[in-house]
């Protein structure tokens, strides 16, 4: 009998109490199993034979078991655990709950989630932080669709260990027979599922057998009790020499002579001296200094919360990782996943997502369903979308670069989620299989990559805009600044200048009407590449003829050339005179010189028209930047 | 000291790690801090989370102002020992209608002095993450909370549509106006509580301690009458006996048990062979069956 195991033993003082309690391991697992299969119940007497149970829980036990309870007379053990009074009144378990108990040998959290078909999101949330899951099956049902369907979820879950609970034996008069056969039949289906070990057990969550005590009434049945199965079971898989994983949360900069990186360990180990990798950067350092729990320390290893501090100043912030030189992780925005979608939206292949892993973030899009997994049968399935509570396998392809492990590989470094854009609802949860070698991408892209396809990936909406204004007028300085940000906002951009156009492709021009005509045609087709390449292309030419400009936003589609028209007065432009020009032109040195003695034909119709005197820079393109968000360009 | 695999480390790091994700990831996060054991035990964390940078956030008392004088005594003592930013919240309205948990019974005192008090609190400063001390362990509907619970912009909790909590990845998002409660402590068990107290040395109000203290029995509780504002009922006597008190909350309410236990040693030691949990001592939970639910929904912590 279990009796009283975390109880102080007489003569024992708390502290070497306290010191075995702190020796113990810890064992997450789930329950899961379809409804009413009794898995609350099982929790209920997992608790109440370890005594967990306090005395005043069960006098409020009693009393709910009169108004809810489904046994009669006898108190309802589902009861303890079925928290939310939503669930008593349906009479179902509908969110997750952790329980803990300990034993003189281990000590357990318990995930306990919900049998009913809509709920499978919880089950996924609860098996992605425990090591082994009870599936319990009712003998009076055998396996079903969702035995099935958690013991899938488990498997992608990378979940190593079933426990296969039989219960309700008590109602086949604990019949060996029923008992074999399903454990048979749960062999057959889980073979598939790769699982390091399955352990079938024949139990009465109601009336104990097997649960913690060995049963009177299975003679049969010589294999460990469910409690003993758990204390033994080993899960802990080869995690000695896993390279260092170090994903970086927080930057910790107190003051000028202290830059310290905080996160967890996610796998490895890390030692003052070591050699270490920025994963994104390639770049090397070495660790200086551990800072754990408050102190500082030689060493430390997975699990651990720590504060790393460098020997060198390089570029570190959250979302890069710091990982082991020989032994590297991918870093890629292409890879192949295990998808659950959670979402009553269902998963689309193009639409964009916010990806996020333990520290980093960025945008994503699915940019092929591969296949749908059913469930029933465990085979592929062509499919257009993911529902809620499917599970599938897609591409995905992030906005930048993110670092990674294969999650066979590494739980830690090898998940994500994805995040709706609108709701902010946690929509889905991924487990990365591998990255895609850009080769095999471009062979699946290869029939319909076009503007459309391209822009989608950068989620913007390419763009022309068309910088037209006198020399010195602050086209460049406002289209530099313009750039600075939109970059910064991760769009993808690209600037054409006037001058360095000049210098290249337009090397053979002169400042003739004819050479400036051509000089104008020659950047709009260039432009326009840059627009089916997807980009926000900003163009900074005097362009001084009303045609020319009219001839390049016919080049363009709908919507893909914006003018802005830097509007700063002649004399302005003359009394700035950045590179000395008008007073040369004024001179006569130069000819054919817009606004001297060549005209500026001033836009009609600009889109945008910005008038420079008295505001700076910064502020014109602020408001270009707004002007752009607004419409929805970036 | 104790060894890096040790269960205590293990909730250490999981709870630095969630303190480290909100200061990361939210713009003007807050810990309310309640003066018991479980907020010394966060108050620790977040120093050590942030060592050798002080906690990137303020910390929040709300005031019920029926509290014990030595809890706003330890309070003051700490925010002055350990420099953190400390704002006091009172609901100023509460205290002109004369809202008491005498007159008005502990629902309605505690509804308006504690719960609109809080949100008056967060929507007066605008935090849009709060951490909390709550346990799954505590209490039947708490085992379901998530340790990053979304709250929308009436700080509503809706426990039928939680964000589903994968691995130690936190959705951190949130609209303006909503925002999140945050529970470092979810995993920890009451016994790992004190166990850390001992193992780290935490200060605590000594109310936790047994003492000598002059209380009077009322609906079967033993309450410390802490100040002038309790007036004795006609059949009821003040007498001296030796107790503590489990939880701490506001003195009327928060009932102490009788008890020789000293020390930490003793406290643990009690607590291992106790045979009522936690909340009992705590009146609000017995007003009815799901009450703390209830609350929670209207954003009772
Ligand atoms: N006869 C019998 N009934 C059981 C057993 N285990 C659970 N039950 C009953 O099955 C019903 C569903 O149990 P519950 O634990 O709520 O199932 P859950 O939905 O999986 O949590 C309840 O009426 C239980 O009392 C068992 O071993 N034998």
């Amino acid at each position: 009998m279990a009796a009283h195991h975390d109880r102080k033993q007489s003569g024992e003082t708390v502290r070497d109490f306290l010191k075995s309690q702190e020796e113990k391991s810890t064992l997450r697992f789930l329950t899961c199993g379809s409804v009413d299969d009794g898995k609350s119940t099982l929790i209920g007497r997992l608790l109440y034979d370890t005594k967990l149970i306090f005395e005043d829980q069960l006098a409020s036990l009693e009393a709910d078991s009169r108004k809810h309870g489904t046994t009669g007379k006898e108190v309802d053990l589902a009861l303890l655990v079925d928290g939310l009074e939503a669930e008593r009144e349906q009479g179902i378990t509908i969110d997750v709950a952790y329980r803990f108990f300990a034993t003189p040998s281990r000590r357990f959290i318990v995930a306990d989630t919900p049998g009913h078909e809509q709920y499978t999101r919880n089950m996924a949330t609860g098996a992605s932080t425990a090591d082994l899951a009870i599936v319990l099956v009712d003998a009076c049902q055998g396996i079903l669709t969702q035995t099935r369907r958690h013991s899938f979820i488990a498997s992608s879950l990378g979940i190593r260990h079933i426990i296969l609970a039989v219960n309700k034996m008590d109602l086949v008069d604990f019949d060996q027979a029923v008992f074999e056969e399903i454990e048979a039949g749960y062999r057959e289906f889980a073979e598939e599922l790769e699982f390091a070990s399955v352990s079938a057990i024949p139990i009465s969550a109601r009336h104990g057998d097997n649960v913690t005590t060995p049963s009177v009434n299975m003679d049969w049945y010589h294999g460990p009790s469910l409690l003993s199965k758990l204390e033994t079971v080993e899960v802990s898989a080869d995690e000695a020499g896993q390279p260092l994983r170090f994903p970086v949360q927080i930057v910790s900069r107190p003051n000028s002579d202290f830059r310290g990186f905080s996160g967890t360990i996610a796998s490895g180990h890390a030692a003052v001296g070591d050699n270490v990798i920025v994963a994104k950067s390639g770049k090397p350092a070495k660790i200086a200094k551990i800072i754990a729990h408050g102190e500082e320390t030689e060493s430390a290893a997975k699990g651990d919360a720590v504060t790393l501090v460098l020997d060198s100043d390089i570029e570190v912030s959250r979302g890069n990782m710091l990982v082991s030189p020989d032994n590297r992780p991918d870093v890629a925005d292409q890879f192949m996943a295990n998808v659950v979608w959670f979402d009553e939206q269902a998963l689309l292949p193009g639409r964009s997502y916010i990806l996020r892993t333990e520290c980093d973030q960025s945008n994503a899009t699915v940019t092929e369903l591969k296949y749908r997994v059913d469930i029933n049968s465990f085979s592929h399935e062509a499919a257009k979308s993911l529902e809620m509570n499917e599970i599938g396998v897609c591409n995905i392809s992030t906005q930048s670069p993110i670092v990674f492990d294969g999650y066979a590989e590494n739980r830690n470094t090898g998940a994500f989620i994805l995040i709706d854009r609108i709701t902010n609802a946690t929509a889905g949860a991924g487990m990365i299989v591998h990255p895609l070698r850009r080769a095999s991408n471009v062979h699946w892209q290869a029939l319909d990559v076009n503007k459309h396809a391209r822009s989608e990936l950068k989620q913007q909406k390419p763009v022309v805009l068309w910088f037209t204004g006198l020399s010195g007028s602050g086209k460049s300085t406002i289209a530099n600044l313009l750039e600075k940000k939109l970059h910064v906002a991760n769009r993808h951009t690209t600037i054409l200048d006037g001058d360095n156009v000049r210098h290249g492709l337009n090397r053979d021009l002169g400042f003739t009407d004819e050479d400036r005509v051509e000089n104008i045609r020659r950047v709009g087709e260039v432009a326009k590449l840059m627009v089916d390449a997807g980009l926000i292309a900003i163009v900074s030419f005097i362009s001084p003829f009303r045609a020319e400009r009219r001839m390049v936003r016919e080049m363009l589609g709908e919507g893909e050339f914006v003018e802005v028209f830097i509007d700063t007065p002649f004399e302005e432009c003359v009394k700035r005179d950045p590179k000395g020009l008008y007073a040369r032109a004024i001179k006569g040195e130069i000819k054919n010189f817009t606004g001297v003695d060549s005209p500026y034909e001033i836009p009609e119709r600009a889109d945008l028209h910005l008038k420079t005197l008295n505001r700076s820079p910064e502020e014109l393109a602020d408001e270009l930047e707004a002007w752009l968000k607004e419409r929805g360009y970036c | 000291m104790l060894s890096r695999e040790s269960h205590l480390r293990r909730l250490e790091a999981e709870s630095i790690h969630i303190f480290r994700e909100v200061a990361a990831t939210f713009s003007n996060p807050v810990m309310l801090y309640s003066i018991g054991k479980d907020s010394s035990v966060m108050l620790r964390l977040a120093m050590k989370a942030f060592y050798p940078a002080k906690p990137p956030f303020p910390f929040l008392h709300v005031d019920t102002t029926w509290k014990f004088r030595e809890m706003i005594e330890f309070r003051d003592r700490m925010a002055s020992e350990l420099g953190f930013g400390l704002l006091v919240h009172i609901n100023e309205d509460g205290v002109r209608d004369g809202i008491n948990p005498f007159d008005h019974g502990s629902n309605t005192h505690t509804h308006i002095m504690k719960t609109l008090a809080l949100r008056q609190a967060l929507d007066e400063h605008g935090f849009d993450a709060a951490f909390g001390g709550a346990r799954r362990d505590e209490e039947k509907s708490r085992a379901k909370e998530r340790i990053f619970s979304f709250r929308n912009a009436n700080h509503g909790w809706d426990p039928k549509n939680q964000r589903p909590e994968m691995w130690k990845i936190y959705n951190t998002r949130v609209a303006k106006g909503e925002s999140i409660r945050v529970f470092p402590l979810s995993n920890w068990t009451e016994l790992d509580v004190w166990q850390y107290i001992m193992l780290e040395d935490i200060p605590i109000v000594p109310l936790y301690f047994a003492k000598k203290r002059t209380v009077v029995e009322r609906d079967g509780m033993l309450v410390l009458k802490d100040d002038e504002r309790m007036t004795l009922l006609a059949n009821e006597e003040m007498e001296e006996r030796r107790v503590r008190f489990r939880t701490l909350g506001c003195y009327p309410l928060t009932g102490a048990i009788e008890s020789d236990a000293d020390t930490l040693d003793g406290i643990v030691s009690e607590m291992l062979t106790a045979k009522t949990s936690e909340r009992q001592g705590r009146a609000i939970d017995r007003d009815e069956a799901g009450s703390m639910e209830k609350k929670k929904r209207e954003g009772y912590f």
